[in-house]
């Protein structure tokens, strides 16, 4: 272990002899004021786009407020669309809401968990559960548009199968007990066209809640002689749950807020009615949104400004009371 | 540490270097002291890690820093070069100097504290780069150099951690399909290109199989003629081979320190007897 | 406690838990079963949603290619898409295809590098305290139902840009319902891509420290890059909503196919105008109908090859970290 000698020799041009430290002393030192300069503006660039970032929320939940708060008022929502602005209400749609947004949830959720309990818990690595994968991750990517059209062959006319001009009915119309077949474009229908929507979104945050929950507490449960399922049931579940619920609260709030496919099944643009039963026509709030700005003239969008208050506002209820609901899962 | 003071720096350092070598072989010669701390004590938040550290550092030898898990060795470390700044509740009072220049100082400019003393952490840590573009990354970032320099920078650097032989025909590999050993070579040798003064190396073969352990901890003898070397290490039998003087470090106090043959053959203290013959820690 | 009570206790233990009934093996193996097809048939759902979609759209299609005047040459190389005049019918998907396109290069161009900012700023320099009130804000955002983007599109971008930009915006332009675009998107390029940063190890982060790195130098030269694949992926993740958006395009960016690149141009998407066939009176068999299916296959054709490559490179990110 001879030491490098200090100078290098005079006799090699390229000469490798010199050491890291003769190296880096005899380059010329960039500028410390630039790269502080530099730090500094990168800084001042981040600050400043997430800012803008911040401003252009403000912005935007401010002018949805000018435009319409004005207009919000108790007949608002108790009053159905009309022509004449002065006395528009968004009753149906906000009743049309509230039913496919409960039939979303009610089918998405044991759907998509199901799927992930599946996949997490049950399946072995094989062609066919990485297939399952792959399947549901590129189905996330896939436009609500399209699921519209999904769910309009596939719900609202049953396929072609059975003609809509003769439909099979089952019940008393009027009623609430009362299925037909095909489905036509009343809230089943949109309801399970949510459900395809956001399923993707719920299998996926619901995989990664089961796949948060330690391994020992399953082996915990399977060295007492608990099945798989008992195990699952009993255990993965609910320790996985306030989680899943995160990820399910996501799920429906995309679909409140989702035009779309809705629009795609030809809902009718003028309801003045509140959903009776599963076949009932309806709208939903983003489509009569949709349909006040797209017309020209303040009154309109002064409305469609109102009628986004009230979505958000629907919004945030039920996020707010699918916190409370996870909370509570959570301490007990 | 201003940008003039760092040029006259990088010359005389080249120029004091012969004569160091020649005061190493020297034996009876005490080195100058390149690391001081006096008194010095260290804070996360409320809990004090290290309480009066009196110790001096000598230069161009290594220090090895030893004692049982959480006595505050690795935090001593980490104040040298000052990477607990990236912790908020971490505070330090007493001196701390190198080379007369305080550490603590508020205004210091840890970028170029941190040129000047390199780091090898626990975990070989390469960036996902080439061999080549992990060694060149820290030279980069402070000069500028010709193309052939950096070459010749990178090659020397390579050489100087043992590694240039293993890796000389693919340096624009992937550093992550380096082994262990080597990518811990790697690691050394990215922070040689620097040119610091003071290499500091927090267990740096804790996560390497015994070959690559034997392989580094000859590489540190071999550079303890360039750099000022402080090693923090578990392994009793590793800080006397690898060392010139051992600290013993026991629940944030400095217990002991010394000669390394001092310390393992005849220490002083009852505690650092104990720990060096395995009774506890 | 001696040895003795120990084994006397262990004894009554024992005994006490054969005093229950025995529970029948073969019920608890039969609902095993069937739970376990019930949870197998939920996850064959996702696999059938995938079939139809292609089915159906791969039928109607083939039908749409049948009719008179349509043929699939023209449609996949033609430049003039004018569906809905009488006899003078054409069915070129470029003009589609191009007000997509511009739609979305606005909303990316914006999105992509403010996103990204955003997030190296969430993950290497937001104080706790400050990331705790830009995630949430970031979130709200993420929230927000595209028909509100395009109100905000329709009633604040667009007279912005007429009255401070130019007088050449009219009420429906591509820049307009660009920009609405690229605020739907910012969030998911912003989170996901901040997902991407927080995985570098912080031993990378700590060998750039120690080696002299500035902030810039660590965040720019070394995190960023480690995450270069998480952070694409999130990059076209963003691009396939964008392609997607129906909602705000439908508003803001008119009704004329046409080839422009002009960001003051009216353009229609390919979701643009399935919202006029599906919105308007057309017969479901006449050829405008049918239209629609073949630029939903495009469209899925386009959304589901940059969703693959997406995942392809959010799968090899993983790989690399976990």
């Amino acid at each position: 272990m001879a030491p490098p000698p200090a100078v290098p020799a005079p006799t090699e041009g390229h000469g490798l002899v010199r050491t890291p430290a003769q190296l880096v002393a005899s380059a010329e030192p960039s500028s410390q004021g630039a790269r502080r300069a530099v730090d500094r503006g990168f800084l001042a660039l981040c600050l400043a786009l997430t800012a803008l970032a911040m401003v252009i929320l403000a912005v935007l939940l401010f002018s949805v407020w000018r435009d319409g708060h004005e207009r919000l008022s108790s007949e608002f929502l108790t009053n159905y669309a009309s022509r004449k602005p002065g006395e528009a209400g968004v009753k149906a749609a906000l009743w049309g809401s509230v039913w496919v947004c409960v039939i979303c949830t009610l089918t998405a959720l044991p759907i998509g968990v199901g799927t992930a309990l599946w996949l997490e818990e049950f399946a072995r690595p094989s062609k066919l559960t990485s297939f399952i994968k792959l399947n549901i991750s590129n189905l996330a990517g896939v436009p609500s548009i399209v699921y519209g059209i999904l769910g309009l062959t596939a719900f609202a006319r049953l396929f072609g199968t059975v003609s809509s001009d003769t439909p099979i009915a089952v019940g008393d119309p009027d009623g609430f007990l009362f299925l037909q077949l095909p489905f036509g474009n009343g809230v089943l229908a949109g309801g399970l066209t949510l459900m395809l929507v956001v399923l993707p979104i719920v299998i996926v945050s619901s995989q990664e809640a089961l796949r948060a929950v330690p391994r020992s507490l399953r082996t915990g449960a399977l060295a007492l002689g608990a099945t798989q399922w008992q195990t699952t049931w009993s255990i993965t579940l609910p320790a996985a749950l306030p989680m899943v619920m995160t990820g399910a609260i996501l799920a429906v709030s995309r679909a409140i807020g989702e035009a779309a496919p809705i629009l795609v099944l030809g809902v009718p643009l003028f309801i003045r009615s509140v959903p009776q039963n599963l076949m009932s026509d309806f709208t939903v709030l983003p489509l009569q949104i949709y349909n006040w700005a797209n017309r020209p003239g303040e009154a309109f969008h002064e409305l469609a400004a109102a009628a986004i208050i009230v979505l958000l506002a629907v919004l945030l209820t039920f996020n707010a009371v699918a916190v409370v609901i996870r909370q509570r899962l959570r301490t007990t | 540490m201003t940008t003039p003071t760092d040029t006259s720096k990088g010359a005389d350092l080249t120029l004091r270097r012969p004569e160091i070598a020649s005061g190493r072989a020297d034996a009876a010669s005490p080195a100058p002291t390149c690391i001081r701390a006096a008194g010095f004590d260290g804070w996360y938040g409320e809990f004090q890690a290290l309480k009066g550290i009196s110790l001096e550092i000598p230069r161009c030898r290594v220090t090895a820093f030893i004692g049982p898990s959480g006595c505050g060795k690795s935090t001593f470390l980490r104040w040298i070069n000052r990477m607990n700044d990236a912790i908020p509740s971490a505070r330090a009072g007493g001196t701390l100097t190198l080379d007369g220049q305080d550490l603590l100082d508020r205004a210091m400019d840890t970028v170029e504290l941190r040129r000047r003393v390199g780091m090898v952490f626990q975990k070989p840590n390469p960036f996902p780069k080439s061999i080549y573009d992990n060694v060149a990354f820290g030279p980069r970032l402070h000069r500028k150099f010709s193309r052939a320099d950096l070459d010749e920078l990178v090659e020397s650097s390579l050489r100087a951690a043992g590694l240039w032989d293993e890796v000389k025909d693919r340096l624009n590999a992937s550093a992550l399909g380096l082994s262990g050993g080597q990518q811990q070579r790697l690691c050394i040798a990215r922070a040689i290109a620097v040119g610091p003064e003071v290499l500091l190396m927090d267990e740096p073969c804790s996560a390497l199989d015994p070959k690559s352990t034997a392989r580094v901890e000859e590489l540190i003898r071999e550079l303890e003629d360039e750099y000022t070397i402080v090693i923090v290490t578990h392994n009793m039998q590793q800080a006397a081979r690898v060392s010139d003087r051992t600290a013993f470090f026991f629940e944030g106090t400095l217990v002991e320190v010394g000669d390394t043959d001092g310390i393992f053959t005849n220490p002083r203290n009852k505690q650092t007897e104990d720990y060096v013959s395995g009774r506890f820690g | 406690m001696s040895a003795a009570t120990v084994i006397s206790a262990a004894r009554t233990a024992a005994a006490a838990s054969r005093r229950g009934t025995p529970r029948s093996a073969a019920a608890r193996d039969r609902r095993e079963r069937a739970v376990r097809g019930a949870l197998f048939a939920s996850a064959l759902l996702s696999v059938a949603t995938t079939a139809t979609i292609i089915g159906i759209l791969a039928s109607e299609t083939i039908r749409f290619f049948g009719m008179p005047g349509v043929s699939v040459t023209d449609f996949l190389f033609g430049t003039t898409w004018a569906p809905l005049l009488g006899a003078d019918k054409h069915f070129g998907i470029w003009p589609l295809l191009c007000g997509t396109f511009l739609v979305t290069a606005i909303a990316a161009a914006f999105a992509l590098p403010v996103g990204l900012i955003a997030a190296i700023y969430l993950s290497e320099y937001a104080r706790p305290r400050v990331r705790a009130a830009v995630k949430p804000a970031l979130e709200v955002l993420a929230g927000i139902p595209t028909v509100v983007y395009g109100y905000f599109a329709l009633t604040v971008i667009t007279p912005f840009l007429h009255d401070h930009v130019s007088e050449r915006f009219g009420t429906f332009n591509a820049l307009g319902a660009g920009i609405a675009v690229g605020i739907m998107i910012l969030p998911i390029v912003a989170s996901l891509s901040e997902d991407a940063l927080r995985a570098v190890p912080r031993s990378l982060r700590d060998a750039a420290f120690a080696l002299g790195g500035t902030r810039f130098d660590v965040s720019v030269k070394v995190v960023a890059p480690a995450a270069l694949s998480g952070i694409m992926a999130s990059w076209l993740l963003a691009i396939t909503r964008a392609i997607g958006e129906t909602m705000i395009v439908a508003l803001a960016a008119g009704g004329m196919a046409a080839m422009t690149l002009s960001p003051t141009a009216e353009v229609q998407t390919m979701t643009a105008y399935m919202v006029q066939i599906f919105l308007g009176d057309a017969p479901a068999t006449g050829v405008e109908y049918r239209s629609s299916y073949a630029v939903a296959t495009v469209l899925f054709v386009v959304t589901l090859g940059l969703t693959l490559v997406g995942n392809l490179i959010l799968r090899r990110f993983r790989e690399e970290y976990d």
